[in-house]
């Protein structure tokens, strides 16, 4: 079954006369059965890169649509894609990089409840997710199957990535034993991020991949290395098991994996109001503050006039220079850093707020048509 | 001295890549170090108190509080989650 064909033994033939590989290492590559888990920024160079040398089934986890924001650096994707699934475009790629891959597509959102049972028909996971409940799922899973997690984060022009193999070595919730408030912590659509820094980080990845599999190298476990790209630096940080970790620690206390909401867990939902009524109130309430918490270069795009810019890193720092006699709406790019800043400004004793539904975007859609999108 | 580095968004909030101290009771500890990194300002306060921050001395990442000595280095990293 594992033999490798005529057409295989050509199409891996740089890896086959290497010593590190040889037959019998491409064998174990065909062997393999990986888990991806996004197929966005990091895992399109993994998957690229692993159907490429011929690991034998690759699992994508995916539910999103191709978005034209994803081009720049999802370079799994074609522009012809915007707007399909993107484990259907995904498939399509990766069946025509190499017919002798078996593709796997899992079109769901991981949960507590299903979490195991995907792990269950693989070997080694990789996150490519872009959440830190995605990540912590993740990481609670391969650790309680004990099984490597090929680990990466990206922020802008830095990038980080370790093998959490509980077994050996420490695991997610070594370094960070909880995950942080989503609100303290941009996404890539509100950081940025430049399209190289997946690229080169997903890449080492699914290198890391190929080395577990190879059982060849020092893999990254109970290592953390972390890139600096405007610098051109990489730092490498020894870290230890954490003895009191309470998933991998001797008296461990997790024993499922723990699902965690993504956003102002326990908050109050906030009240949203139209672009329309926006447009309105401004024009009749002098008193209303109108507080646009995205980043400066975003708000020199496009911004809605009257609007105040106290991006939301900021916020919390900037509480007086909102007055909690006046009305105040929040609003940001699509509708996000908004919620996240109503759930601050609650905490923060603010009782009259709304947050603009669909942040500049439904404005430049409904409200100003003029106005740039990005 | 010990020389204190900064990474990613901690960098960015606080404006500084690295600052170089002198050992004395306000930086004797990691804890006390943090802490007094934390009064410099208000950026600096919200950078510095998020709960979950990777500290690392001569690029071992610490589990709790360690006393520093001269020519350590001490890195903060935030954490990160784009994919």
């Amino acid at each position: 079954m594992d033999d490798l064909s005529q057409e295989e033994l050509l199409r891996y033939s740089r890896h086959l006369v290497m010593p590190e590989v040889t037959l019998d290492g491409q064998r174990a590559l065909k062997r393999a059965r990986v888990l991806c888990v996004g197929t966005g920024g990091l895992g399109s160079p993994l998957a690229l890169y692993l159907a490429a040398a011929g690991i034998g089934r690759l699992g994508l986890v995916e539910f999103d649509t191709v978005d034209a924001s994803n081009i720049q650096r999802q370079v799994l994707y074609a522009t012809g894609d915007i707007g399909r699934p993107k484990l259907e475009a995904a498939r399509e790629r990766l069946a025509g990089l190499n017919p002798h891959v078996d593709i796997v597509p899992h079109a769901l959102r991981l949960s507590a409840d299903n979490v195991m049972a995907l792990l269950a028909d693989y070997d080694i996971v990789v996150d490519g997710s872009d959440n830190f409940p995605t990540r912590y799922l993740v990481n609670d899973a391969a650790a309680l199957a004990g099984k490597p997690l090929v680990h990466a984060s990206v922020f802008r022009f830095e990038g980080q990535l370790s093998v959490f193999d509980a077994r050996r070595g420490p695991c997610l919730r070594c370094l960070f034993p909880e995950p942080p408030p989503a609100a303290l912590v941009p996404s890539c659509a509100e950081g940025g991020v430049m399209g190289m820094l997946p690229g080169i980080i997903g890449s080492m990845q699914a290198l890391e991949v190929v080395k577990l599999v190879l059982g060849r190298g020092k893999p990254l476990i109970g290592r953390l290395l972390l890139f600096d790209g405007l610098g051109g630096e990489w730092r490498s940080l020894t870290v230890d098991k954490d003895p009191h970790c309470a998933l991998c620690g001797p008296g461990a206390s997790i024993d499922r994996p723990i699902a965690y909401t993504p956003d102002c867990a326990g908050a109050e939902a906030p009240a949203q109001v139209s672009a329309e009524e926006v447009a309105a109130r401004l024009a009749a309430d002098g008193s209303l503050q109108l507080v646009d918490v995205r980043e400066p270069q975003e708000y020199a795009i496009a911004h809605i006039p009257g609007s105040v810019l106290i991006p939301l890193g900021e916020l919390e720092g900037r509480l007086a220079e909102l007055d909690p006699a006046r009305p105040c709406i929040l609003t940001c790019h699509r509708g996000g850093r908004s919620l996240r800043a109503h759930a601050l400004l609650r905490l923060a004793g603010y009782r009259d707020l709304q947050v603009l539904a669909g942040g500049v975007e439904a404005w430049a859609r409904r409200v100003d048509p003029s106005m740039p999108r990005y | 001295m010990l020389r204190v580095r900064f990474f990613a968004r901690i960098r960015e909030v606080v404006g500084e890549s690295q600052l170089e101290l002198p050992l004395s009771a306000e930086t004797a500890t990691l804890d006390a170090l943090q802490a007094s990194l934390g009064t410099r300002g208000e950026a600096w306060r919200g950078a510095l108190t998020e709960a979950n921050l990777v500290r690392a001395v001569n690029h071992q990442v610490v589990h709790g509080n360690t006393p520093l000595a001269e020519g350590d280095e001490v890195a903060f990293y935030p954490p990160v989650t784009g994919g």
